[in-house]
């Protein structure tokens, strides 16, 4: 456990969150799949949600990007409530999602995935193709500087490749909250390096960053809080400056909130006895 | 302008043959080129096959390769063609629309009744408003037949397949009451001139010279104005050669079609009459029944070689079907809702997760398949100067056969209008092919069938290969 405790880095927490899911509930055919779950995020963070496969922390952030509508609970960016009922809403928020399957469509090329339903157009209203090709390369080369397959069908790319198309989707358009759904999840280890650093960037930017994962490790390196789900409910949530990884792991696999965490309605109940 | 064409010769390129090249620096569709070749292949069959076993005046010594033919194959194609460009759409966004025959039928039979029925006794037969009618009346029709089709695939969720074969079955009903058995003629006097009924329903010669040169500037222009975007954006240039290369093809090939259509003549009998009508003289000459002239023998009218001729040019439904060929082109490469159908094909939860409306997309998409029925039923109904029951039976196996055989994947995504097009009249050649050639009609379909299924194998090949 080399950096179970790491510098603790700076994010302004003294504002209203930048994003606030309060309550929130959801259910499928009488599944519950989000229980009164409730997270926030500052500017400038990134916040790990964890938690093992069907805890519902996908299904809790595609209600934050529209894909899914709420059964209950409020969400509040800046103190503000608003109403997300579809993904246009939550674009036109400025909140832009990484998809775990990185929702591309697979017959075009990188330039059309990347402006998907924000097409840019000549004077005359048709598809201004090279325009976004010419965008496509500059956003590309940033962040994949070897990408050379512009005219292909992202089909043909590489997983990173591919990936990288995804990235610059959600970034591209002056993103506030970006979600990013296990998105080294397809990645080699000079790729998933690469994110991270993007990430950094991103932060330093001010933008809050939900980072979803199953992978502890990843999370520990890039995230200043964590949240833990289990069984639709939220454990508890805690500063990576104030839990180590097997406190989070007991979190995740236990539901067992250690003391450096806030519980939520998913600890167990007899947590702070056993701790 | 940092990447350029010649910066990446690699030695694979250098080895790589003449036609390797050409294909390579012109980016030209290969599968479409094979497409052509199939075609021009299945043509010298037809007309080679005719040299030994029924000879003709055709370019190889049968009977397929003449003007009076190929003109009649593009009109007995346009109305399927017309079709197989919606259907592109409907298929890509991994749909089925099976009614598209049945509707044309009620479509056909409505607006027959409608100008038949109600418009003659009531505007007076020949009225000039009668055919504008009956046209907006059939498009209205094809809009909303294929809209409810479209609702009810994506509001009520029910599978397309499942939609339109009851639209099969419901609408062959629906347009045997409406014509009460009975064969609905004749149409409208302007209205048959869409179907490119009699010598009016071409646009002769020297329109149909002044429309081959329009697309010849058209093709150049197009070269040019992408050349000039390329330049612009920095992005890699296709070689001069290989440009013009391709703008002269392309003209050679309009031209070479317009020059076809406009060496069929007029039926001798309707140039007798058309002189009769505009007290015409017919010149002095002798009788040879080769000819498609007329000639004055005595005082009797004859065949003759040089003598009074004239020549249909380009059918108004030809010229319809090649419009509405070039909007879809545009509707689906040049605007968002094109651009939207094809992503939801690779990728339905992709386009919902960009924020798209796909069930608003699904019934636009069907709605203009229906309202392309309704050009068809206006072409197919005014082509027969009536409107039968019979009328658009079986079209909609044919139109998915051409859109199939044009390279459009039945697991959506992939498709291309011209390929399409191209796929209608490959498989309306095959069928005059061997009419022309007395197969019996059983033959035909068994011939047709099996040309689908091989087609499809062939592209699966390529595919693979492509990969």
């Amino acid at each position: 456990m080399t950096h179970a405790h790491k510098q603790p880095t700076k994010v302004e927490r003294s504002g209203p969150p930048l994003i606030e899911m309060k309550d929130i509930s959801i259910a499928f055919g009488g599944i519950k799949a989000v229980d009164h779950a409730s997270v926030d995020l500052y500017p400038g963070e990134v916040v790990g949600l964890l938690g093992h496969n069907g805890a519902g922390k996908s299904t809790l952030i595609k209600i934050l990007s529209g894909a899914y509508t709420r059964d209950h609970g409020d969400i509040l960016i800046n103190g503000e409530k608003v109403e997300i009922s579809n993904p246009r809403d939550a674009k036109a928020l400025g909140i832009e999602t990484i998809y775990q399957t990185l929702a591309l469509a697979d017959n075009v090329d990188s330039a059309a995935n990347l402006y998907l339903g924000r097409e840019l157009r000549t004077s005359w209203g048709t598809l201004d193709d090279a325009a976004m090709e010419s965008e496509c390369r500059k956003v590309m080369g940033r962040l994949n500087p070897n990408f050379r397959r512009f005219k292909e069908p992202v089909r043909a790319l590489s997983g990173g490749q591919r990936q990288s198309v995804a990235i610059a989707r959600a970034i591209h358009f002056n993103a506030r909250i970006l979600i990013m759904d296990e998105p080294t999840a397809a990645l080699g280890p000079q790729e998933t390096a690469q994110v991270g650093e993007l990430i950094k960037q991103l932060k330093a930017e001010g933008i809050g960053i939900f980072l979803i994962s199953h992978d502890i490790h990843d999370v520990f390196d890039l995230a200043d809080r964590v949240t833990v789900m289990k069984n639709g409910r939220v454990v508890g949530t805690a500063r990576t400056t104030d839990v180590d990884h097997d406190e989070v792991l007991g979190m995740i696999i236990a539901g067992k909130c250690p003391p450096g965490a806030v519980p939520g309605p998913g600890a167990l109940q007899s947590a702070s006895a056993a701790a | 302008m940092s990447a350029t064409t010649g910066g990446s010769q690699s030695p694979a390129m250098m080895e790589e043959g003449l036609i390797g090249r050409f294909l390579r620096a012109t980016e030209i569709d290969t599968r479409m080129l094979g497409m052509l070749a199939a075609l021009f292949l299945i043509w010298a069959g037809f007309d080679l096959y005719g040299l030994f076993f029924k000879p003709g005046d055709g370019l190889l010594g049968g009977q397929f390769l003449t003007p009076r033919n190929l003109w009649t194959l593009l009109v007995q194609t346009s109305s399927i063609a017309v079709m197989a460009t919606g259907m592109v759409l409907v298929i890509v966004m991994r749909q089925i629309d099976l009614s598209v025959g049945s509707v044309l039928t009620t479509i056909a039979v409505a607006i027959g009744a409608l100008q038949v029925y109600k418009l003659g006794p009531l505007l007076g037969v020949g009225n000039p408003s009668i055919w504008i009618i009956a046209v907006v009346a059939g498009l209205a029709l094809g809009a909303i037949i294929g809209a409810l089709n479209g609702a009810l695939t994506a509001y009520a969720q029910i599978p397309s397949f499942i939609v339109t074969l009851g639209g099969l079955i419901a609408y062959r009903g629906l347009a045997f009451l409406l014509a009460s058995g009975v064969t609905i003629a004749p149409m409208d006097n302007t209205y048959v001139l869409i179907g490119g009924y009699g010598p009016a329903g071409s646009i002769g010669p020297v329109w149909s010279w002044v429309l081959g040169l329009l697309a010849c500037a058209g093709i150049v222009l197009g070269i040019l104005r992408g050349r000039q975007q390329r330049k612009k954006f920095g992005f890699p240039l296709r070689p001069v050669w290989a440009e013009v290369t391709l703008g002269a093809i392309g003209s050679a090939m309009v031209l070479g079609i317009t020059a076809v259509v406009n060496a069929y003549p007029w039926a001798p009998k309707v140039i007798e009459n058309y002189a009769k009508e505009h007290n015409i003289t017919i010149p002095p000459g002798t009788l040879d029944a080769s000819g498609s002239a007329l000639c004055m023998d005595g005082d009797k009218v004859v065949r003759c070689v040089s003598g009074l001729i004239f020549y249909n040019g380009f059918a108004i439904p030809v010229l319809i079907a090649i419009v509405v060929g070039l909007v879809m082109t545009f509707l689906a490469t040049r605007t968002r809702f094109g651009r939207y159908v094809y992503a939801a094909g690779g990728n339905p939860e992709a386009v919902e997760l960009a924020g798209i409306n796909s069930r608003k997309l699904t019934v636009l998409v069907f709605t203009l398949m229906g309202v392309l029925v309704g050009v068809s039923a206006i072409i197919s109904s005014a082509r027969l100067n009536a409107a039968t029951i019979s009328l658009g039976q079986s079209n909609e196996l044919y139109v998915i056969a051409a859109v199939v055989i044009g390279g459009t994947s039945l697991a959506g995504g992939i498709g291309t209008i011209y390929g399409a097009m191209l796929g209608a009249l490959l498989m309306q050649s095959l069928q005059s092919g061997m009419s022309l050639l007395n197969f019996d009609s059983a033959y035909q379909d068994i011939v047709v069938g099996v040309v689908l299924a091989l087609a499809v194998y062939l592209d699966q090949v390529y595919r693979r290969r492509a990969k």
